[in-house]
């Protein structure tokens, strides 16, 4: 068997991880046509490379399904309770980077720090009867650090897209979400709050701590480390 | 891992002693619908309960403690007074410590009772006390009703008390707030300049979401009625701060926190709860002189809990969840009582624990 780097399937973040691999001098491409998900490796002796969607990775990181991944690190800690027994972070790899933030709308003047948003879901729970909103696919990460800010009163609701939007479309008050440049998000009359971030997010490489590595295995890693110069 | 059967037994033997004190046996289902919970406790409990739905009734939790569909299930249709005995598995989602049990048993005791409430607390606490009599556990005892009374007794504004009560169970945020409204934290740089601001709304933009201008504007009043009230006196923050610091022996802390009652009127009546609820665990043959009682006990773990709060806890195993606990959940009764309330008092004990700390396994 091989050693199985696992590396996004598509877009940016895949180009880049290659990239970053070839300066490296390890070559990793796409085996077929673009549409097929089998890889190859060259550079290095006994490394097979599985694509897979970024979300995905740590799952199998964490399952041991493969050695290795490059995925973002808002991603890993999101999916993975006690992430850092069940994966090793190897390197950054200098690109990816997003920040998760919690931004609420820019009509809200009087909203600048956590304190400030905690104030506001007392006073929205006791107006609109319910909890504010708050529209994220990051559950684990935003609940955690809204604890640690001691925030009560709000709802988490699950927004897998297009979440800078539903401020506007009302089906949230509030979001946290990553964003690089903050664009988006002035585009859709939000605004961050200056207290609000949760995480500094970019892609790097893991190693899956409880993964099986047989010699073989143990060998090409301790090769592939070597000519990456990481870990 | 599964419940064995050695501590079903243990279960059943202590639903048996809970039922000869007089408690009526009910049922709950295991899954619950999550609303009622969310609302209670806040997003907070998903990140400790399980949930799942299917697309008929929506979100269901399985079930992360009784005391919920007992208490709804009295606000309906329960008699008065009334105990309850109940007996099952409760799940706790465990993101952190792959060793803590993710499902395991509980037996509680509940008492619904207007009269004497020290008597229904000092019951309470007496019978689980025999019922882990020969166990190495030793009690932890504290009265978030205190702390309740000493924020009501503060001279400040409406507004001030409302954001501490709403954060007694969340001691580093009450903290902050005590801070800022005494001066000792400075005021954030984005409020004085809101405050100052001539036109507040310069940099509003377009207006999106539910929450209307006429909110916003609320809000900025309110923020400067807040800046134009003074801080907390010095000596109002000293004696709060004295209260949250008591931890002694029960008698003792008795006789410390009415000496701080001669300062801060407002807890008199609260303190004198304690001192009759000490003299009915005594009466009940606890013996109160080795009982230790902690002011702030409770508040980081027990949020709905508004009187009386215990624990027992394994000796020299910190590590472990108490094999006990309990309190009084007045305020859980009206919020759950649709117009309804009655005082409420109750506790749990973890029958596989008791059984490991007697055999030895733990």
């Amino acid at each position: 068997m091989s050693l199985k780097l696992g590396v996004p399937s598509k877009g940016r973040l895949m180009e880049k991880t290659f990239e970053w691999f070839a300066e490296r001098g390890v070559s990793l491409s796409r085996a077929g046509g673009e549409r097929e998900y089998a890889g190859r490796v060259e550079g290095v002796e006994g490394v097979e490379l599985v694509l897979l969607s970024a979300g995905e990775i740590p799952r199998e990181l964490a399952a041991g399904r493969i050695h290795l991944g490059v995925t973002g690190t808002d991603l890993i800690r999101e999916k993975l309770g006690q992430w850092e027994q069940r994966v090793e972070e190897l390197a950054e790899l200098g690109f990816g980077h997003a920040d998760l933030i919690i931004a609420v709308p820019q009509a809200w003047v009087d909203v600048d720090t956590m304190d400030d948003l905690d104030a506001v879901a007392a006073a929205f729970r006791a107006e609109h009867g319910f909890r504010m909103r708050i529209a994220t696919k990051y559950h684990r990460l935003v609940r955690d650090y809204l604890r640690d800010c001691g925030v009560a009163d709000y709802q988490l609701v699950d927004s897998q897209g297009a979440t800078e939007g539903t401020v506007k479309n009302e089906t949230a008050e509030a979001i946290a979400d990553i964003t690089s440049t903050g664009d988006t998000l002035r585009a859709n009359h939000l605004k961050i709050l200056s207290d609000g971030l949760i995480l500094r997010s970019s892609a790097t490489l893991y190693r899956a701590r409880n993964a099986a590595v047989s010699n073989g295995e143990r060998e090409a890693l301790a090769a592939l480390v070597a000519k990456l110069e990481v870990g | 891992m599964t419940v064995g059967l050695a501590k079903r037994a243990e279960a059943a033997r202590v639903r048996a002693m809970f039922e000869a004190a007089g408690a009526q046996p009910v049922e709950t289902s295991v899954l619950q619908p999550a609303e009622a919970l969310l609302e209670l406790y806040g997003e907070d409990i998903r990140a400790r309960a399980y949930v799942t739905s299917d697309a008929l009734r929506g979100e269901q939790m399985l079930r992360p403690d009784f005391t919920v569909p007992v208490v709804q299930m009295h606000m309906q249709h329960g008699a008065e007074p009334a105990r309850y005995t109940y007996s099952g598995e409760v799940f706790r989602r465990q993101e952190d410590d792959a060793k803590r049990a993710n499902e395991y048993l509980q037996v509680g005791y509940e008492v619904f009772e207007r009269d004497a409430p020290h008597e229904a607390d000092a019951e309470v606490f007496a019978l689980i006390s025999s019922v882990l009599r020969g166990l190495p556990v030793r009690a932890a005892t504290g009265d978030i009703g205190i702390l309740l009374a000493a924020v009501d007794g503060l001279k400040t504004t409406d507004r001030r008390k409302a954001a501490l009560r709403r954060h007694i169970w969340r001691p580093r945020r009450f903290r902050a707030l005590i801070d800022r409204f005494s001066g000792r934290a400075d005021v954030p740089a984005s409020r004085v300049a809101l405050l100052a601001a001539e036109d507040a709304f310069a940099e509003a933009g377009v207006e999106i979401g539910l929450r209307s201008k006429r909110e916003v504007e609320a809000r900025i009043a309110a923020l400067r009625e807040d800046s134009e009230a003074g801080p907390l006196a010095q000596g109002e923050v000293e004696l709060m701060d004295a209260i949250l610091s008591v931890q002694e022996m029960l008698p003792h802390a008795v006789e410390h926190l009415s000496d701080i009652a001669v300062d801060m009127p407002a807890i008199a009546d609260a303190v004198d709860g304690l001192r009759r609820r000490t003299g009915a665990l005594a009466a009940r043959g606890v013996d109160v002189a080795q009982l230790s009682f902690e002011a702030s006990y409770g508040r980081a773990s027990m949020e709905y809990y508004d009187g009386f709060v215990f624990g027992f806890y394994a000796e020299a195993r910190a590590d472990l969840p108490p094999v006990a606990s309990g309190g009084r959940y007045d305020a859980l009764t009206r919020q759950l009582g649709q117009g309804g309330e009655i005082p409420a008092v109750g506790g749990v004990v973890r029958p596989g624990l008791m059984l490991g700390l007697k055999e030895g396994t733990l």
